[in-house]
């Protein structure tokens, strides 16, 4: 986030797009829910009626797959009617005019006819979003799990530096991170093609830093491969082995038919968690982990908060700690790597990461600090791009509208978009060990409109197979409301009937992130 | 500064800023005056009288914490007047339910009589499971109240435990409000409100249901701010003894990103409850969600792994660490000196620590020379 999530509560104007807050991060949605209480204004343009409508002032319903459309449609009544942030954009940013040339023919009808969303409701939510004194925008993977995700996350930011609503409090353009240290984990250098802090592989001078830090030779310079090309690389036979940490892929891959045949054809695996997962009983040796209460460590939230993690019980059987597999690992294979503890660790991460450089376990030992913190004196920094942004000036991105790679058609006439639940978290490996969560949320279900559900001559509570192009799933049926006709919800936590045997691999060009948000389906009874 | 923004409390000048009520001021300067009902960050309701001080110059009592200050206040927190109030509120309340807590002090004549009484009650047997944590018992010991000569009010309304999370005893419910201020001010849940009137006043879900037929999602905060025993964790009710060898440690929670900050209570290295780190305490100041507070099994599961498996025959096997760090240190080094570095691939982990991490990928670029290290950011 560019901005903290006690912000939130200090924004005129809240916009939610491809997010199910109160669901999937229900904590900050209560920040959300409490401005709406006390009178400020929320917009949500999301393709289901989440619980997050029934508090807002306005719910735009864009087809699913259309962000960039209604971002280009509220951007061109900006612009038309002349109520951009002039100064923000003549100070702070450049390419305003090919933005400009590109959002013309984005009017409100032509923006109808693309998303379904009423010409009107462009026009009154634009005025609405321009005219606040501070408007922010918080978004998750509804705008990002698309083969455009990344020209949506510039188009939000597009919206925001038009508006002026950036490096300010209450304002900024705030993705939601939905795992509890997937922000550490891309700062940590958890990426192929960046070192801690976003020092790139391919640059050099960073190798060589790396090279002196670490106390070796011949760090590659060429980026590695995503998750997504790894998985096709072993299904090529080129990738040989796959030491895969706390994760479980063959739940929360895309197209899980493919990604299995994949994972087969790797000559090793090594999987270390806490549970025997779906991905770990594919795999030639298993490490039994640490969970976080039974660690002491550091997670960075969404907001940029670096906060301690405390042991609190002891690790059941013979566990390890991760780090320290992996360091016994490294020596076993001849290259020593020994830490005392894992605070140890911290210091060395300080040394060569300067976001953290300022951060040490004493200074957040009660409240913690948000990056970037240079030093021991600075304070951390709680909103982003207040002078200038990374770069510089802020860059408009002109961009037009591209459909997803698989649409709806005859033989599969609707549209599945997946997503999480409130009782269940990602795959399931944790939520499903405790039973007042699987009593509350026991199984996957298929939310569908009543229209929909009647056009089929399917009852709620039935179970119904579900087919894509990849494969197939039996679940139960949820007649719902916050289903609207043509597009299907599917929960995708759950092994037994797994969502992601159904979605599309098609991936993000530039951040290789899958288009789990939409592919085309089709539904029957089951036998 | 002058005259203008200061009040008295017993005798003591103090300033304040407007907008401030008299609670608060009182709070911030740690002069003691009693809440039940009161719950930071939401309007107040006045709702249980308990926080009444004597103000010079007005015709009652009043509710300090619905009461600004005011320039040149006299106010007496704790007068003879202001105590026997106190005291009235608090038997009065103690009467209105099952609270059957020591505090209770029976005529040993009477024991038989009041046996019968109270096995009408639900959970007639049991002593509150609050005992000794709860809000309306402190202030009972603190103002000597005995409830000798007041009858047990039979509970009206049947326990409800039909949801895997919370039990809602309203026989032990003092109506104060916080749950209700709590679900609709904090959360913005709107799952429960005040529901009939006077002495059939209940907290109700929706219109009257279970809670899980309701639009509780079963955050807990009404659970965490209840003062009494009305709400309580069904959990709590399994432990063998209650604050024995508990420890709290201060954590973040491991689930989505927002870190929220929690205390996880301990017991026989078991983890017993989750509770937050304190309204004051960013960037939750208070607030769990379900998963957080309640969705803590998985720690103790028996299906944790806990020893290192190596697969032979097809099946994976038990073995020790020795064994299997050298198979994988083998297998790895063959690996890389028959088909290259990047051959290879690690997938880290955003469930894991920053440290943990950091280690992943120093494992993957100065171990096995690759950079082919990801972790599923996208999924």
């Amino acid at each position: 986030m560019t901005n903290t999530i006690a912000d939130i509560e200090t924004a005129d104007v809240t916009l939610v797009t491809g997010s199910n807050t109160t669901e999937n991060h229900p904590v900050l949605s209560t920040f959300v829910k409490r401005a709406a209480l006390h009178g400020k204004t929320l917009i949500v343009i999301d393709p289901r009626r989440i619980k997050l409508t029934q508090h807002a002032n306005s719910w735009l319903r864009p087809q699913p797959g259309t962000d960039i459309a209604w971002i280009n449609g509220l951007m061109h009544v900006i612009i038309k009617e002349d109520l951009h942030d002039k100064k923000f954009v003549e100070e702070r940013t450049e390419g305003f005019e090919a933005l400009a040339e590109t959002v013309k023919k984005y009017t409100p009808e032509y923006v109808e006819a693309i998303t379904g969303i009423d010409a009107d409701d462009i026009v009154a939510t634009a005025r609405k979003f321009a005219r606040a004194r501070v408007a922010t925008i918080l978004y998750c993977m509804g705008i990002t799990q698309h083969t455009c995700g990344t020209d949506n996350v510039k188009s939000l930011a597009n919206l925001s530096m038009l508006c002026g609503h950036m490096g300010k409090p209450g304002g900024g353009v705030n993705p939601l991170r939905g795992q509890n240290n997937v922000q550490g984990a891309c700062d940590m250098g958890g990426l192929p093609n960046v070192f801690t802090a976003y020092q790139s592989v391919a640059d050099p001078n960073s190798a060589k830093k790396y090279e002196a830090a670490w106390d070796v030779e011949g760090l590659s310079t060429t980026p590695g491969l995503v998750v997504t090309e790894m998985i096709q690389k072993a299904e090529l036979g080129e990738l040989k082995s796959l030491y895969i940490i706390g994760e479980n892929p063959l739940v929360s891959d895309p197209d899980l038919n493919h990604a299995e045949k994949a994972f087969g054809n790797l000559e090793f695996m090594v999987v270390q968690d806490i549970f025997l997962t779906e991905t770990a009983q594919m795999a030639d040796v298993v490490f039994p982990a640490f969970c976080f209460a039974e660690k002491e460590g550091t997670f960075s939230n969404t907001e940029r908060r670096v906060q301690r993690v405390r042991k609190a019980v002891e690790a059941p059987g013979f566990a390890w700690e991760d780090w320290k597999i992996l360091c016994e690992l490294a020596t076993r294979m001849g290259n020593p790597m020994n830490y005392e503890n894992a605070e140890e660790i911290f210091e060395e991460i300080r040394m060569v990461t300067p976001s953290y450089a300022g951060i040490t376990w004493e200074r957040i030992d009660q409240t913690g600090i948000h990056w970037p913190c240079p030093t021991e004196e600075h304070p951390g920094t709680p909103i982003l791009h207040t002078a200038q942004f990374t770069r510089g000036k802020g860059l408009f991105h002109a961009i037009e509208h591209q459909p997803p790679a698989e649409l709806p058609d005859d033989a599969y006439p609707f549209m599945l978009t997946t997503g999480r639940v409130i009782y269940h978290y990602h795959t399931g490996s944790m939520t499903m060990q405790s039973r007042g969560l699987n009593e509350l949320s026991p199984e996957c279900f298929v939310e569908i409109s009543s229209n929909d559900a009647a056009k089929l001559d399917l009852a709620d509570g039935e179970m119904v197979n579900v087919f894509s192009r990849r494969g197939k799933i039996t679940a139960r049926l949820n007649v719902s409301e916050k289903a609207v006709d043509g597009t299907i919800f599917i929960p995708f936590h759950f092994a037994k009937a797994a969502a992601n045997r159904l979605t599309n691999a098609r991936l993000d060009p530039v951040a290789k992130i899958p288009e789990f948000k939409v592919c085309a389906i089709s539904i029957e009874k089951a036998a | 500064m002058g005259k203008e923004d200061i009040i008295y409390i017993d005798d003591n000048p103090f300033t304040f800023t407007p907008g401030e009520t008299i609670l608060d001021v009182a709070h911030r300067n740690n002069i003691f005056i009693p809440t039940l009902c009161h719950l930071k960050g939401t309007t107040p309701t006045g709702a249980c009288r308990i926080c009444v001080v004597e103000v010079e110059g007005a015709r009652d009592l009043v509710a300090s914490c619905a009461a600004p200050a005011t320039p040149g206040m006299v106010i007496h927190s704790e007068s003879k007047e202001v105590i026997n109030a106190r005291k009235n509120i608090i038997q009065l309340m103690l009467s209105s339910g099952n609270h059957n807590c020591a505090i209770r002090d029976f005529e040993s004549d009477d024991w038989t009589s009041f046996q019968l009484k109270t096995l009408e009650a639900d959970q007639y047997n049991e002593l509150c499971p609050v005992w000794g944590d709860c809000k309306l018992q402190d202030l009972a010991y603190r103002y000597q109240v005995t409830t000798r000569h007041m009858p047990l009010s039979e509970s009206k309304y049947p326990i409800e435990r039909e949801n895997p999370f919370i039990q809602r005893d309203f026989s032990r419910c003092i109506l104060c409000g916080r749950c209700v201020q709590a679900c609709r001010e904090v959360q913005v849940n709107n799952a429960i409100d005040f529901g009939y009137r006077g002495a059939d006043t209940k907290i109700i879900a929706g219109t009257d249901v279970p809670l899980k037929n309701s639009d509780c999602v079963f955050c807990g905060e009404c659970v965490e701010v209840c003062p009494v025993g009305a709400l309580i964790p069904k959990e709590s009710l399994k432990a063998k003894t209650r604050f024995e060898d508990i420890k709290k440690t201060r954590t973040t929670c491991s689930f989505c990103g927002v870190g929220c900050q929690m205390e996880l209570s301990v017991q026989d290295n078991k983890i017993v409850g989750i509770n937050s780190a304190g309204r004051d305490v960013a960037p939750n100041n208070g607030s769990l969600c379900v998963k957080g507070r309640y969705g803590y099994d998985f720690v103790a599961s028996p299906k944790r792994l806990t020893t290192p498996l190596i697969k032979k025959e097809g099946k994976l096997t038990e073995s020790t660490w020795d064994e299997a760090l050298d198979f994988v240190a083998t297998r790895l080094n063959e690996i890389k000196d028959r088909s290259g570095s990047d051959s290879m691939g690690v997938l880290t982990s955003a469930r894991v620590t920053n440290e943990e991490n950091y280690i992943a990928q120093k494992f993957a670029r100065a171990v096995l020379k690759t950079n082919n290290v990801d972790h599923c950011a996208r999924l």
